[in-house]
């Protein structure tokens, strides 16, 4: 097995909450946003993340690239630590990552051409390509995206917002960068374009080598087009293992929830009975609860998930779970 | 595929951007439009209106003294379109002056400002933090100085003259204008198209450059354009109160004031003149305001 191209270790972020009232000595609270999760992305791969609104997927995803400051841990790319390197430094490894954002119109500058925006990463990082040569990447680069090149000229409010998904993924492109992070692409986009846009990332994905980690609310996307899949529950991995795996047999009782909810469009089909989440509320992750995070929502819940944290045990084949009684759940259909 | 490419190249469309639409839209405005050809036959008239005169603005035309109140009123035979005022000086000169001071200490005074604003409020919102607190906190300690002490003190200290009438107005009014473009600013910045930005690796002033900035010019216009006509009133103020320009210069709200104190002798076209002017200036600027308020952002009508 080759050595993973991006590998997270423990990492955590914290935000400072002030309350507005707060008079200028009173401590800070913490938020806890992402605490201590790890994983290894293999390159040509591709990592789903998934979990409900305010898990921290998207914390996660901005604090490998250092758009939000992690507290702690590691995020090895290629053998350096990212959170370690120096500004400048990092400026250099950004050709390389690129991102994808979830409001495709809100991405781009309004007061920019949709030319402009995609070149801008050339003039950012090759700043000694000539005009004429930049341009002709740019032309097919939004070729390549299915954007007519000779739309060049137009802004981005004169685009629909899967063509605007499109100029959003020419420009993560156009480095032919080795990893890109997509931040829940196409749920802002409606069910035709999304997927769409999830096959051309994966066509660039077969076509370029690329690696993807891929953040989304629905499943069934990242079932499509993930090799591995991480559960993320308020900011801790409950789960992760391959697609396949994940899918067939989820061990953690948060994961079969959230699968057991997805729609079969066949009316005969009959849904496995699951126990049902107890308590519909999130927590507050500034003040989570004890030992196992999920222990207030769920039906497995004894003494022990109050007091220790779940360690992460490996299933075998790269399937990981941290819940204690991940082998006295029934397992989801049986 | 190359050369589908470069065919498509001549046939390249033309975007219309948002500045395109927001011209639409103002070109429609028929109040703006008025207000907009009417400022500029005034900004005309202040420039090349002197060459209709036939006097200067200090020339006193002794033939009036002692009798203004009955020959010094307007009249094209003698040359005094507008007549004179009390010291028998050509009153038709005299606005035009007082027109040009007023044009020139609001126009420069409200560029000056917004420049200035834009850029200090810009780099404030956009760092935030620790930096954002003592930029604004300092803008908060000016502001509440009172603001005629400190054109006062200017006027006395460095003695009366139009550049300390510049800069004490342009010293105080930035200040609005660093509060509303930080505010824009802190909006802007967490959009997703400055966060894609940073994930690039585009540098802080560059991002302040390029997409900051231009996503607030236009609050930063029609900001100005409202602040025109602050200007002009403040001027006139400081020089109704007799701080501002010197004799034998004059502005617009030198010659109102100067109008209203000789009202009761019978000689209106002395107030009359220079207020119709005064007037219609901060009409037209208000209007235009308006005008590009409605034309930059439609959602807020």
């Amino acid at each position: 097995m080759t050595d993973p191209i991006l590998s997270a270790r423990d990492v955590r972020v914290t935000f400072d909450i002030r309350p507005r009232s707060a008079m200028p000595w009173t401590p800070s609270q913490k938020l806890k946003a992402v605490s201590g999760v790890s994983f290894d992305l293999m390159a040509g791969q591709t990592l789903g993340i998934v979990g409900e609104s305010g898990c921290g997927k998207s914390t996660l995803a901005r604090a490998l690239i250092r758009l939000v400051p992690a507290e702690s841990g590691q995020v090895v790319w290629m053998g350096q630590n990212l959170l370690d390197l120096s500004t400048s430094d990092m400026r250099r490894v950004r050709s390389d990552i690129q991102m994808i954002f979830q409001d495709p119109l809100a991405s781009l500058n309004p007061r920019m051409t949709i030319g402009q925006i995609v070149e801008e990463p050339l003039i950012t990082h090759h700043p000694e390509m000539s005009k004429p040569d930049r341009v002709a990447r740019v032309r097919e680069t939004l070729d390549r995206v299915g954007i007519l090149p000779n739309m060049i000229n137009r802004y981005p409010h004169e685009f629909s917002g899967g063509q605007c998904q499109r100029i959003g993924i020419a420009r993560a492109l156009i480095l032919k960068p080795k990893l890109i992070i997509c931040d829940e692409p196409v749920s802002a986009l409606d069910v035709s374009i999304q997927a769409q846009v999830v096959n051309l990332l994966k066509e660039l994905q077969a076509e370029m080598g690329l690696s993807l980690i891929f953040i989304a609310h629905d499943l069934s996307i990242v079932k499509h087009i993930s090799d591995h899949v991480m559960v993320l529950y308020l900011g801790n991995m409950v789960e992760l293992s391959s697609s396949a795996d994940l899918y067939a047999t989820p061990r953690h009782p948060y994961t079969q929830t959230l699968i057991s909810s997805v729609p079969v469009a066949d009316p005969r089909y009959v849904k496995p009975e699951v126990d049902k989440i107890v308590n519909n509320d999130l927590p507050s992750p500034i003040n989570p609860p004890s030992g196992c995070v999920f222990r207030t929502r769920c039906a497995h819940a004894t003494d022990l998930c109050s007091q220790t944290k779940p360690p992460v045990d490996d299933l075998g084949q790269g399937h990981l779970v941290a819940c204690h009684h991940w082998k006295t759940v029934p397992s989801l259909g049986s | 595929m190359q050369n589908a490419i470069l065919t498509q190249t001549e046939t390249a469309v033309r975007g219309r951007s948002q500045w395109a639409d927001a011209r639409a839209r103002f070109l429609k405005n028929k109040a703006a439009m008025v207000s907009l050809y009417l400022l500029a036959a005034l900004i005309l008239f202040a420039i090349f209106g002197g060459q209709l005169s036939r006097f200067t603005i200090d020339e006193i035309d002794w033939q009036m003294l002692g009798m203004i109140a009955e020959l010094g009123g307007p009249s094209v035979e003698n040359g005094h379109y507008f007549g004179v005022d009390e010291l028998g000086r050509d009153l038709y000169a005299r606005t035009l002056l007082g027109l040009q001071i007023s044009l020139m200490v609001g126009i420069i005074g409200a560029v000056v400002a917004a420049i200035f604003g834009t850029l200090y409020g810009a780099v404030s919102g956009y760092i935030g933090g620790q930096t954002d607190s003592i930029m604004m906190r300092t803008v908060d300690i000016l502001t509440s100085v009172p603001f005629f002490f400190i054109i006062i003190m200017l006027l006395v200290v460095f003695g009366q003259s139009i550049l300390m009438i510049f800069i004490g107005i342009g010293l105080t009014n930035w200040l609005g204008m660093a509060r509303v473009v930080r505010g824009q600013t802190l909006s802007l910045k967490n959009k997703e198209f400055v966060e894609a930005a940073r994930a690039l690796g585009v540098p802080t002033l560059t991002i302040i450059r390029r997409h900051i900035v231009p996503n607030l010019i236009g609050v930063v216009v029609v900001y100005t354009s409202l602040l025109v006509p602050q200007m002009i009133l403040l001027e006139s103020t400081i020089s109704f109160l007799g701080l501002g320009v010197q004799e034998p210069q004059t502005s617009l709200g030198l010659l109102i004031s100067e109008g209203t104190s000789t009202m009761q002798y019978g000689t209106f076209w002395q107030l009359g003149y220079p207020l119709a002017f005064f007037m219609l200036v901060l009409f037209c600027f208000y209007y235009i305001g308006d005008g590009l308020r409605d034309a930059l952002d439609p959602k807020d009508r």
